[in-house]
């Protein structure tokens, strides 16, 4: 798929995203919107998906950690042809089918529950592992938050899979120095960023996060060297193509766009497609 | 119990290549043999239990049957989100196996006491609890562990459990086994309690009094007809547990019979809910902590006397 099909598709999903925080005025639009052009590179044309074959053991695994952001995960899989769009009306709504954070089930391409920080790389290392064990060549990816790069049992993942030489694993850090309740710099400063992940022993790689080209390049080139786990770390934008007033703003973690708001940044999505 | 258990487990897994062992850096003295045997399917992770149990998660998704052990309060309170999340919110097939029940590493103080252990994971859906009571048991429980396909939680005293059986018992995961009947009254206990609740029924039996005991090896699913049967049979229940007296085998009987109307006179007998400043052997603390064979048989006495005139 070419890179301008890969942009047509990214504001699709942000159009989906803002629809579901808008109907359910739910929190976390602004890290779902970071990550879109990362989920839309991986589904659409890097990673091996079988959406009418969902459990085919030849397909690469994604772990989404940053669960919180999930509906920019289930905009990617309903987009990708695993389920009905229809499906995304349920998104944080009474009797749904789609948590706020994403739960286990591979027929609709969710590969693990998550939504508490810093469990995902552990258990993608887990499945990396067994890929190993059983000489598989697929990979696992690994979508982290950098919030979640303050859990120590982040980085107890991050010496395992370097000891156990897992360069079938990939983590991507959606950088976009924003976490709950401050800037990454003020309340856990994660820089040198890339030397930390290399110090331990991975191979890391930064990208612009919104770059589809840098993307794809990266993702293609995996591992960078063989016998390491990759790390690529994309510098993201929170709440990037959304409501104007929270981009790059803590309210983007927590705040729905109103009628308005949700009319206006629609129009604007629309006029880019 | 620790030696019986990494002999057991070493024979399953050499008959199943999917059984992977995982620790989070102990079994010195007690997995070199399974180390040198099956090197594929035995990993030391460190001294990283949150890793270790996501890691296990990841392995069940993929087909395999991951064990995963340490000392009870590593591998359940530091890890127990994981456990909570990646294990048993996807009902993943993930063994936890904590050594040192109770007052097992007693002289090392109350960092590596195993009290709450039982109490947090029995809140946990789908998880099933087992805590054999010597070595005999052990060895049942582990194969019988490893034909289920849900998270188990497996309790191990460490060394020096006395065996209980002259000759192998029918075990089954969620069955108590009466180990000797009485009419009198009923001790249910478990762990590394089982052997004095033997031994405080021979001294009653001594006093003419006859004790049902029974060793509760699953905490959860309790067996809920036996108790209900025992309470029915025999006088008086007390349950007898090297836990806290919270949330245990204790809780657990209560539950059952607080929701019977039964009425039958019962004790919990476990750790006072209390951190102790004693250390000690394993034996000096039960005294400590009010669960000598003395004061079982006491206790029973007094329940006796308790029950309503018929």
């Amino acid at each position: 798929m070419s890179i301008g099909q890969l942009k047509k598709i990214a504001i699709e999903i942000r159009k989906q995203i803002l629809m579901m925080s808008f109907r359910a005025q739910s929190a976390h639009t602004g890290g779902a919107l970071s990550c879109v052009e990362i989920l839309v590179a991986l589904y659409f044309r890097v990673m091996r998906v079988f959406p009418k074959d969902p459990s085919n053991d030849n397909r690469d695994r994604l772990i989404f950690s940053k669960a919180h952001d999930a509906k920019a995960l289930y905009a990617v899989l309903s987009q990708r042809g695993f389920f009905d769009r229809r499906v995304l009306d349920g998104y944080e709504m009474d009797s749904g089918l789609l948590a706020g954070h994403s739960t286990r089930n591979v027929s609709f391409g969710i590969e693990a529950s998550a939504g508490s920080l810093g469990h995902g790389l552990a258990m993608a290392a887990g499945v990396a592992l067994a890929g190993k064990q059983r000489r598989k060549q697929w990979k696992v990816y690994a979508i982290l938050s950098d919030g979640e790069c303050d859990e120590g049992s982040t980085w107890e993942a991050v010496l395992f899979a370097r000891q156990h030489k897992l360069d079938n694993l990939i983590a991507v850090v959606d950088y976009n120095k924003l976490q709950g309740f401050g800037y990454t710099k003020n309340v856990l400063d994660l820089e040198p960023f890339a030397e930390k992940w290399e110090a331990f022993g991975w191979e890391a790689r930064e990208v612009d996060g919104h770059n589809f080209t840098q993307l794809v390049d990266a993702f293609t080139s995996v591992p960078f060297t063989k016998g390491n786990p990759s790390v690529i770390i994309a510098h993201t934008i929170k709440g990037r193509g959304g409501v104007a007033k929270h981009v790059n703003q803590i309210s983007s973690q927590y705040k729905p766009p109103t009628e308005d708001e949700y009319k206006e940044v629609m129009e604007i999505l629309d006029r880019g497609s | 119990m620790r030696n019986t258990f990494a002999a057991t487990l070493l024979e399953e897994a050499k008959k199943d290549n999917r059984i992977i062992l995982l620790t989070g850096d102990l079994g010195f003295s007690a997995f070199e043999n399974f180390m040198r045997e099956l090197p594929k399917q035995y990993l030391n992770a460190g001294v990283a239990e949150q890793n270790m149990t996501g890691v296990a998660a990841g392995l069940a998704m993929e087909g395999y049957k991951p064990v995963i052990y340490s000392i009870v309060p590593f591998v359940t309170m530091r890890n127990f989100e994981q456990i909570r999340n990646d294990i048993c919110y996807q009902n993943l097939n993930v063994k936890i196996v904590g050594v040192g029940a109770g007052f097992s590493y007693g002289p090392y103080g109350h960092t590596h006491h195993s009290l709450e252990d039982i109490g947090i994971l029995r809140t946990l859906p789908d998880m099933t609890i087992i805590a054999p009571g010597d070595p005999t048991e052990v060895h049942l429980a582990t194969r019988a562990m490893l034909t289920t396909n849900t998270p188990v939680y497996f309790r191990l005293g460490k060394a020096g459990e006395k065996i209980l059986y002259n000759k192998e018992p029918r075990f089954r995961i969620g069955k108590g086994i009466i180990l000797q009947d009485g009419s009198d009254a009923t001790i249910v206990a478990t762990s590394t309690l089982v052997s004095r609740a033997l031994e405080a029924a021979a001294l009653l039996a001594k006093k003419s009094c006859s004790v049902r005991v029974i060793s509760m090896h699953t905490i959860k699913p309790i067996d809920a007809p036996l108790i209900l049967e025992s309470a029915k049979k025999t006088h008086a229940v007390i349950t007898l547990e090297d836990h806290s007296i919270i949330g245990g085998l204790g809780s657990a009987v209560s539950e059952v019979l607080a929701e019977s109307s039964l009425g039958t006179p019962f004790q919990r007998m476990g750790v006072p809910d209390r951190f102790t400043e004693k250390i000690g052997l394993q034996e000096y603390m039960h005294d400590q902590n009010g669960l000598s064979v003395h004061l079982i048989a006491s206790a029973v006495i007094k329940l006796l006397f308790q029950r309503k005139p018929t």
